[in-house]
């Protein structure tokens, strides 16, 4: 057994977390600031940080993943790390010319107390940023919310440097999305275009994560949102924020900041999500659904009737991150499955609330915990006293998934050992189309592997 | 690359550090020489990374607790601090493992964190560690508890030692160590060997009387298992007859290394990672090194023959011949069909500590050349040679690094060999507590890049374009954008071993694999090519 330690009785726990289901805030921050073109995003902090998350975002994209770090040593954690933040600013416009540096913070230069604004100032005060470059900046510390905060962070840290607010409005819309992959962030554009909307989209990582091999590595790809398109974001007419953990703190300082009105829902991750997305846009927009729209969902729902005795019933255990957590489970409980357990290491009392609304007067057993304590050794523990059909959840699935011979579908960061998150989205109709398919052929590939001879289906 | 026609070193230099603010400029020129022998030979390396260069290395906690300690199996290791460090470096080496029974303990595939928060930043988190310890214990009973401080622990003062102490003495069954490996030390993951080297041999090495039988007792030192390397390793010492004693620390126990001390000869495979425990343990308990290395056919078949030529025993280096009559022409006629296809072929390697040395050997092997070669973490003596230590200026990051005071152990010290058999030995050509670096194997002509920058590597590729390139995953893919593969030399992509002769064997398909494929021609479309002249006929 790969996992052979893991017993079946839950003990309790207080200080110990074992295979955490969450990572820390700065990585979160460096996917986000890829997602503005001609930005180099700067890890403020030891060489680690810096190489680990590069390490895991390039693991989990196949992608160069460019990223500079103030490598601090033992002196600039006694000192203060401006002059080690000061000389890269130097250093990195000199040689990486970028047009923004999106600096974030991590557990050490948090600790120490720098201020990143204040850095920030003396730099631009000390002639070391160029005429017409931006320097942003997020304050990310690894001890406190998780990836997922960090995230949040970095976008809100993109709405204060980059965005304004001119005379004229653009009548634009700007869509937030929370952390999704490059083909989601490309299919929920594609779905606003598609209504007829004027969009900005901040973050993109589309055509940034997700490049074409032409022979030269673009250091600075063709995607993300430019310095330009932000700095008019402030005169948009509305926003929308998808992901209420992700993109939901920077939906609400478009609003406060530069009174655009807004709402935040779910990231458009099954049906019944994908409808609500498209209501708002139909809100602000005031047009129709386009043709294209609607024979996408009825393709969807085709697929959803069709296949529905494969489905129902089936039990399923689910780690990864809020965002993604919630509208999954919801189109998993849509297709009459039964979502029983569910995991994410990162806090938040909205989550567990919003899991509870989602079984309001419905007769559903399930087992939900998040924060603290909410770690994969628990779900674990959990399958092991009540089996599932199916695990969803990142790479490090697979080896509870292996140990209980479980049904495996790798969704949500990082998935290190498969391809086509970054190509293939599972935002939309079309994309939990891609979701349904995934799951039905895990299910059905069990069952061509373990029925009966004298049972073996050839149409099914 | 044709370095008849390409751009001259020197220019290559001064084009480059141009690119810097004029002072970081002058300082990476130190880190960039020509092996040419007699040619300015010293190399800055082991110094810090300029704040803002996009850098291979990681941080002295990787270097600790990914690299030497990661692969020993029974140990729970527990990160102390916010979770990050702990979830990047939860099974992301390919440290390979073989536990003795189903059942027996394996904590590789966990990771084991205190999850700092905030309230523990402002108050202190040694309750909070005391507490995860004791459910470790609870949980697993395991026989050793080891304590990895990330940045912050040091920085609010956390004694993770007197807390190990502490749990040790409750427990009474269970090592309990720590170990200050914060990121900030350093300037980049060697600190954390070192420091790692310091607390395994001050709370494990020689606590565990039982010696293991065997004529010919070695400890394998800087083998660290990834794809399975020292499992060829192990292999070949059985069919030779050697006992392995420990290997540090590749498909390791804490046991292994409670009995290290019994071995009579300590063979060093990664000198950089591994040097000070080698040092250690001939001075506490008079055991010498030799620095080996299993990277290549010819060199396996040569290491093998230096420990037959260490215990002197006739019947030992006869069955180290037959094995290597067995293996070596067998491994080299495979060579001899993939080298039609690799012969003249140009590569570069910038990786780690001694693997940009070692696997030159298996270029060679393939008639490939190397055209450029740095170390991620080297220091000068991994370069030039051990013989420029005494020069080496110990500078703060240095010193910030505990050396630990060793002595002959009273009572079980015992001298292997006298100072005169040493020299016999070393006069036949044994590396007898020595390592001469990486540039004396290589060509004169040859770049050598200490601590490589992201631009430099970009710009070598815009100069020389080599037909394949060796680093890690952080190059990758920005290096196959431009049309040449890469080979991770860290974690081998994912396959491997190409330790011994089986591993020899599987690397020459790999490269044959990737220097031969046609795939990187296919980066032009048809429509952007010259049109062929050919009349085409439109309906």
């Amino acid at each position: 057994m790969l996992l052979r330690h893991t017993s079946v009785d839950v003990a309790e726990r207080n200080a110990l977390t074992v295979n955490p289901a969450k990572t820390c805030q700065p990585i979160g921050a460096m996917y986000a600031a890829l997602g503005i073109h001609g930005c180099l995003p700067h890890s403020h902090g030891s060489q680690g940080c810096c190489s680990y998350h590069r390490s895991t975002l390039t693991r989990h994209y196949k992608e160069p993943v460019m990223a500079a770090t103030s490598s601090f040593t033992e002196g600039a954690s006694v000192f203060g790390g401006q002059a080690n933040l000061l000389k890269s600013i130097e250093t990195i416009f000199s040689v990486y010319k970028p047009e923004v540096i999106a600096v974030h913070s991590t557990c050490l230069s948090e600790t120490i107390g720098d201020d990143l604004n204040q850095i920030v100032q003396k730099a631009r005060d000390d002639g070391k940023v160029p005429e017409g470059k931006k320097v942003i900046f997020a304050s990310t510390p690894s001890y406190v919310g998780s990836h997922v905060t960090g995230y949040a962070n970095m976008v809100q840290g993109i709405i204060r440097g980059l965005v304004e607010r001119h005379a004229e409005p653009t009548g634009k819309l700007n869509i937030i999305p929370g952390w999704c992959e490059p083909a989601d962030m490309a299919e929920i554009k594609r779905i606003a275009l598609a209504m007829g909307a004027d969009v900005t989209m901040f973050p993109d990582t589309s055509n940034v994560m997700n490049a074409p091999m032409t022979g030269k590595h673009e250091f600075y790809p063709r995607g993300g949102t430019t310095i330009e398109e932000l700095s008019r974001a402030g005169d948009a007419a509305y926003t929308i924020g998808l992901g209420p953990f992700t993109a939901g703190p920077g939906t609400e300082m478009m609003d406060k900041n530069f009174s655009t009105p807004h709402s935040i829902q779910d990231l458009p991750y099954g049906l019944a999500a994908t409808d609500r997305y498209i209501m708002a846009l139909k809100r602000v927009t005031g047009g129709d659904v386009p043709e294209e729209l609607n024979t996408e969902r009825g393709r969807l729902l085709d697929m959803m009737t069709d296949m529905h005795q494969y489905l129902h019933g089936k039990r399923v255990a689910l780690f990864g991150d809020p965002d993604l957590l919630i509208p999954l489970t919801e189109f998993l409980r849509d297709l009459d499955m039964r979502p029983v357990q569910v995991v994410t290491g990162t806090p938040g009392k909205a989550f567990a609330r919003r899991m509870k609304e989602l079984f309001e007067g419905r007769n559903a057993q399930i087992n939900v915990k998040n924060g603290q304590g909410a770690d994969l050794f628990l779900l674990h523990q959990w399958m092991k006293n009540e089996p599932v059909d199916l695990l969803i959840g990142n790479s490090y699935g697979k080896y509870m998934a292996r140990d209980e011979d479980t049904s495996f579908l790798r969704m949500g960061f990082p998935i290190l050992d498969r391809v086509g998150h970054s190509y293939f989205p599972y935002v939309g109709y079309t994309g939990a189309l891609r979701l349904l398919e995934k799951i039905l052929g895990l299910f059905m590939d069990r069952q061509d592997r373990d029925s009966p001879e004298e049972r073996f289906e050839l149409a099914m | 690359m044709s370095t008849s026609s390409s751009l001259p070193f020197e220019d290559f230099r001064e084009d480059v550090s141009k690119a810097y603010p004029s002072k970081v400029g002058k300082k990476r020129m130190k880190s960039m020489i020509q092996a040419t022998p007699g040619g300015p030979s010293e190399i800055q390396a082991n110094v810090r990374t300029v704040p803002g260069i996009i850098s291979q290395r990681g941080c002295t906690y990787a270097g600790c607790k990914g690299v030497v300690l990661g692969p020993t199996r029974d140990i729970v290791n527990i990160t102390h601090g916010p979770i990050g460090c702990g979830f990047y470096s939860w099974l992301t080496r390919r440290n390979q493992t073989r536990p003795e029974t189903p059942e027996s303990e394996n904590f590789m595939t966990y990771c084991f964190s205190t999850d700092m928060q905030d309230e523990h930043i402002v108050f202190g988190g040694e309750t909070r560690l005391k507490e995860a310890i004791q459910e470790a214990y609870d949980l697993f009973h395991p026989k050793a508890i080891a304590v990895f401080s990330t940045c912050p622990v040091g920085l609010i003062g956390d004694d993770v030692h007197a807390v190990a102490r502490e749990m040790k003495a409750k427990f009474g069954d269970c090592n309990v160590f720590g170990f200050s490996c914060e990121g900030y030390k350093g300037v980049s993951q060697s600190a954390g060997h070192h420091i790692a080297n310091n607390q395994i041999f001050k709370h494990v090495v020689g606590t565990e009387d039982e010696a293991p039988e065997g004529e010919f007792r070695v400890n394998l030192l800087g083998e660290y298992n990834i794809g399975g390397d020292a499992f060829e390793i192990e292999e070949l010492f059985e069919a030779c007859g050697i006992t392995l004693v420990s290997t540090f620390s590749g498909n390791s126990t804490v046991s292994h290394f409670a009995r290290a001390h019994h071995a009579d000869l300590n063979l060093v495979m990664c000198h950089r990672s591994i040097n000070y425990l080698a040092e250690m343990l001939e001075t506490k308990y008079g055991i010498p090194w030799m620095k080996v290395n299993f990277i290549g056919a010819a060199a396996t078949a040569k290491a093998l023959r230096k420990v037959g030529e260490y215990f002197g025993d006739e019947a030992l280096k006869a069955r180290i011949e037959s094995v290597v009559a067995a293996k070596l022409t067998e491994t080299e006629e495979y060579a001899a069909t993939v080298r039609g296809r690799t012969q003249g072929k140009t590569v570069m390697l910038f990786v780690g500590g001694s693997r940009a040395h070692h696997y030159q050997e298996l270029f060679k092997e393939l008639g490939m050349k190397t055209i450029a070669a740095g170390y991620e973490f080297g220091h000068r003596d991994d370069y030039e040679g051990r013989k420029v230590i005494p020069d080496i200026a110990v500078d703060a990051d240095t010193r910030n690094i505990e050396e630990l005071k060793v002595e002959k152990d009273p009572d079980l010290y015992r001298e292997r060999k006298t100072p005169e058999e040493l020299e016999t030995l070393k006069a036949k050509g044994l590396e007898i507590a020595d390592y001469e670096g990486m540039i004396p194997d290589m060509d004169p002509e040859a770049f050598v890049i200490d601590d490589v920058s992201h631009y430099e590597l970009e710009k070598l590729m815009e100069h020389y374009k080599p037909d394949l390139i060796c680093a890690g995953i952080k190059e990758k893919y920005a290096v196959q954008k431009w049309g040449v593969p890469l080979k991770q030399l860290h974690n081998y992509d994912y396959g491997g071993p190409y330790a011994a002769f089986g591993g020899a064997r599987n690397f020459y398909e790999e490269i044959d694999r990737m220097v031969g494929s046609k795939l990187w021609d296919m980066v032009t479309p048809p429509w952007m090519k010259p049109l062929e002249p050919r009349p085409v006929e439109i309906l």
